[in-house]
């Protein structure tokens, strides 16, 4: 099977309507991003603590984000995934590293007092260690007559925690517990009288960030990201003219843009994974370019009386069958990561599809455009400098 | 030629099998297999659940005991030396940063004294700079590299101490490791992979712990802080301090008492937690002293029938008790909540006590639920993003398409059997670094495909026409590879954690992909052109 078989576009010829989308593509990035004061960082960047809370059943958002209002003393965020898991995030800023802690805690006691039956005196299977539970059960099952010794003990709440974590960390039920080996009618007993099931988790993750570390990480990103592409920019002019390194590193400079200009309208977050895509993509979309600029280079030691802009046409529309074929290929990978990967990746794989596609994009419609017009512009001055010369010899 | 392709084809067999082993050594069940992959694949925390924590030692504190120490015995040279002074104090620095301000101050030097005050600082505090201020004022600065010692020394003994904590913990693996540029962050990094209640062990390495054992001035106690100032009619008698008791999260009430301690926490021998036996419900740690510091104990209870002592840690009084009778090498601490106060208190002292205290900079903590889902979505997308890739590779390039499918699948064995034997950590980015190979390991395929198919069209023969395919895109291919290793150099050197993991994994993948795509497939294609007919058609 092929699909573009001698295909013969002319896509310098409508490099202009192109550059114009590009050019409005970023000024609309750079627009969202100015109403907005820049980047929306994620926590890793900024300094604060971010709790994911997962639950039973859709998730009562304004209530949380109710009762820790009140609770709290800065106004908390509470987002949901799109996905349609039962999480939610639950995010506060930090003013001091003190203070992160004071909220983790006023967090995790109001959730309790809100969902849970702080006042039963009964331990929260979902909220507790192992170590708790087993230190809750010796007596108890001691008392009722179950032969278990300390080590035992540990062992079995053991396995019920595992037998939870293995559930997404949340059981709905004690007498789902039944199917836990070594768990018996006596012991199941006893778990009903000591424990009991909160509606919610919020041992999934947590994050806290001090606001020093966050404004390190932040320059830390912006020193990879720019010294990644000074590092590509010399080994592009050392393997070619040094007009290709500045067309491919602009073109990647645009797709970095473009994507967070696109991320900023969507109101997502600029977290620690999603500077780890870009930069990704940084590499990919270099791949392409570079693969182009090769054939460039190529078809110009063979043929030396086409013009340049021919050359450059020809170049990509032989390259053109593999361009979409890598580009696919990647993005059906990527697209995978996006709808499958679970809810930590998300921002990390949304990223990628977005950038894939631009990536491939610049480098048809971008970097080529670029060299053509500095050789266009730097022939022009080689024919004007002598009428200049001429000029002045005149006067 | 024959000869030649079949060293090559035992070669790749060869590295192949070495690979299988490397993930799953030799198993005999399938449960052994299931350990083995356990055991080589060694998973980061964000996949196994765990706290990541980098703290950082407040390392102004050591250099304030360091400072009080010497005002302590220059307050004891004085006097014996018969130099009269007016007082000493010194500057309170709050922040890490400001840890090199630290500077004692002496007020109302003797004028006549001057020499002599002057000879005993050179002599006995040549660690401080002494500058005079005016003719009876002075001012005692840190020598730099005295200063340099302490941070240093601060932070290691910290890491030891953290270190001990943590083992007592009874974690699998845990990492206790300087964090950045130590001369000047004084940061730690500790993981605890699969902890089990993360508040509680942060508090546990958080303790500063420094326990002692100090007289209790025959006054008191009062109710506040205000109240016991007034008793004393605003000034507190020379070498002494108002210090809180509390017990069981109540106050106790406000106590007098001596600034030297008779017992430290390095005196310390051992330390067990158990039953109050006063106070039914509540709990104890007992502890036991060193010789020396039991024949320091035996001496001053000796001395001292009938008066009290109090236990202070951290601060705060923890018990106070009067003196039935000479108590040698042992004590307690009672009025605990709970068990578990008493087993983290007797771990922690004896652990020891930490030289400065700490504060957290950064927590992550992944519950192990979120690990499981994490591994399985990982997984999941993985298998549907490969088979994707295959069935589009095989409609598009049919039995050349089977070519790069093999390419790709060996690519994904070489990159997961490197990771085990470099005992790389795999983690959620490194697994999506892996999914992403796969859609950039086709590349190259694509590639040489692609080149193929253009050198067919220009009338080449079949074999002249993979030669020049596989010839052509070699240099494409070191190109696009270089560059994206380039920018993973950069993730690696200024990322963290599992965004480092994410670099590994695609420039091991990347390095693997050059031998797959290049060699493995050329080596198939030669196979399949090696036989003695005349190749009229190329499946591509």
């Amino acid at each position: 099977m092929e699909l573009f078989k001698n295909t013969n576009f002319d896509f310098l010829g409508y490099k202009w309507p192109f550059i114009i989308a590009s050019l409005v593509l970023t000024a609309a990035g750079f627009v969202s991003l100015g109403i907005k004061g820049g980047p929306k960082y994620g926590i890793e960047f900024k300094g604060g603590m971010l709790m994911t809370v997962k639950f039973a059943g859709t998730p009562p958002v304004e209530q949380v984000r109710q009762v820790l209002t009140s609770a709290l003393a800065s106004v908390p965020t509470v987002q949901t995934f799109e996905n349609g898991s039962n999480e939610i995030v639950i995010g506060t800023e930090g003013e001091n590293d003190n203070s992160l802690g004071r909220n983790r805690q006023i967090v995790v006691d109001t959730l309790a007092k809100t969902f849970g039956q702080p006042g039963s005196g009964k331990l929260d299977l979902n909220n507790s260690s192992s170590s708790a539970l087993a230190s809750r059960l010796l007596e108890p099952l001691q008392r009722a007559g179950v032969q278990l010794s300390q080590v035992e003990v540990e062992k079995l709440s053991a396995s019920v925690m595992q037998y939870r974590d293995e559930r997404g960390g949340l059981l709905t039920k004690i007498d789902d517990l039944k199917a836990v080996p070594g768990l018996t009618q006596q012991v199941l007993t006893v778990l009903n009288q000591e424990s009991y099931v909160a509606p919610y988790t919020a041992a999934r993750d947590i994050e806290i960030v001090g606001p020093k570390v966050g404004a390190d990480l932040r320059q830390q990103a912006i020193n990879a990201t720019l010294l990644a592409l000074g590092g590509m920019l010399v080994y592009i002019w050392f393997r070619f003219e040094w007009i290709y390194g500045v067309g491919a590193v602009l073109a990647v400079f645009h797709d970095t843009l473009i994507t967070i200009g696109i991320f900023s309208l969507m109101d997502k977050e600029i977290t620690l994974t999603v500077i780890a895509s870009l930069l990704t993509l940084v590499g990919y979309s270099m791949n392409d370019t570079i693969v182009i600029f090769d054939r460039i280079r190529e078809n110009l030691q063979l043929n030396r009386k086409e013009t340049l802009q021919d050359v450059i046409n020809r170049s990509v529309n032989q390259t053109l069958s593999r361009t979409i074929m890598t580009s696919g290929l990647t993005f059906l990978a990527v697209l995978s990561l996006f709808l499958f990967g679970g809810p930590v990746l998300h921002g990390f794989s949304l990223a990628l599809v977005i950038g894939i596609i631009i990536g491939t994009y610049s480098s048809v419609f971008v970097a080529s455009p670029l060299v053509l017009f500095w050789h266009n512009w730097a022939d022009g001055r080689k024919k004007k400098a002598p009428a200049v010369a001429g000029a002045k010899a005149r006067s | 030629m024959q000869q030649n392709l079949r060293i090559k084809t035992g070669a790749i067999v060869a590295i192949i099998l070495i690979c299988i082993f490397g993930i799953i050594g030799f198993p005999k069940s399938l449960d052994g297999l299931k350990a083995n992959v356990q055991r080589n694949i060694h998973l980061g925390l964000d996949l196994k659940g765990g706290s990541h924590l980098v703290l950082q030692v407040q390392v102004q504190d050591a250099a304030k005991t360091t400072a009080d120490q010497a005002i302590e015995a220059m307050r004891e040279d004085t006097r014996t030396r018969n130099i009269a002074v007016g007082g000493f104090d010194r500057n309170d620095p709050e922040q890490l940063k400001d840890a090199d301000t630290i500077a004692i101050n002496i007020h109302g030097v003797d004028q006549g004294k001057t020499q002599l005050f002057r000879s005993l600082v050179s002599e006995k505090y040549s660690d401080w700079i002494l500058t005079p201020v005016n003719a009876s004022d002075y001012r005692m600065t840190m020598k730099p590299s005295t200063l340099l010692d302490l941070k240093r020394n601060t932070v290691t003994q910290s890491l030891e101490t953290i270190d001990r904590r943590v083992n007592a913990l009874g974690l699998t693996e845990p990492t206790v490791q300087a964090h950045g540029d130590p001369a000047t962050q004084s940061e730690i990094l500790v993981e605890l992979p699969g902890v089990d209640d993360p508040a509680r062990v942060k508090d546990l390495i958080g303790a500063t712990a420094q326990l002692k054992i100090v007289e209790v001035k025959n006054e008191g106690p009062w109710k506040t802080r205000e109240e016991a100032l007034a008793g004393k009619g605003g000034i507190l008698p020379l070498n002494t301090e108002l210090r809180e008791y509390m017990s069981a999260g109540a106050s106790g009430g406000w106590y007098l008492i001596s600034r030297s301690p008779v017992i430290t926490g390095q005196d310390m021998r051992s330390a067990r937690p158990a039953a109050d036996p006063d106070s039914p419900g509540r709990w104890e740690t007992s502890f036991t002293l060193s010789q020396d510091g039991a024949r320091r104990f035996e001496k001053f209870t000796s001395a001292n029938i009938g008066n009290r002592l109090a236990v202070v840690l951290d601060a705060q009084i923890r018990s106070v008790a009067t003196i039935q009778s000479t108590i040698s090498d042992s004590g307690r601490i009672n009025g605990l909540a709970s068990e578990q106060e008493s087993q983290d208190l007797s771990l922690v002292l004896k652990t020891g006590a930490l030289p400065a205290g700490i504060k957290y900079l950064q927590e992550r903590t992944i519950g192990p639920s979120l690990g499981v889902d994490s591994i399985r979505e990982g997984i999941l997308s993985g298998i549907v993003g490969l088979i994707a890739v295959i069935i589009v590779m095989l409609i598009y390039y049919k039995k050349a398409g089977l070519n790069a499918v093999l390419a790709l699948l060996l690519n994904t064995i070489l990159l997961i059997a490197a990771l085990a034997y470099f005992s790389a950590t795999l983690t959620l980015p490194g697994i999506a670094g892996i999914i992403l190979t796969v859609g950039m390991a086709v590349d190259s395929n694509v590639l040489i495909f692609e080149r193929i198919r253009e050198e067919l069209r220009t009338g080449k023969s079949i074999p002249a026409a993979v030669d020049a395919g596989f010839g052509k895109a070699w240099w494409t291919i070191v190109d696009t590879h270089v560059t994206t290793i380039v920018s993973c150099l950069f993730l690696f050197l200024f990322g963290t954690g599992p965004v480092r993991g994410f670099a590994v994994t695609l420039v091991i993948g990347l390095l693997a992909n050059v031998f797959t795509a290049v060699f493995v497939s050329k080596v198939i294609f030669d196979w399949e052109l090696s036989g003695d007919k005349r190749v009229t058609a190329l499946s591509i």
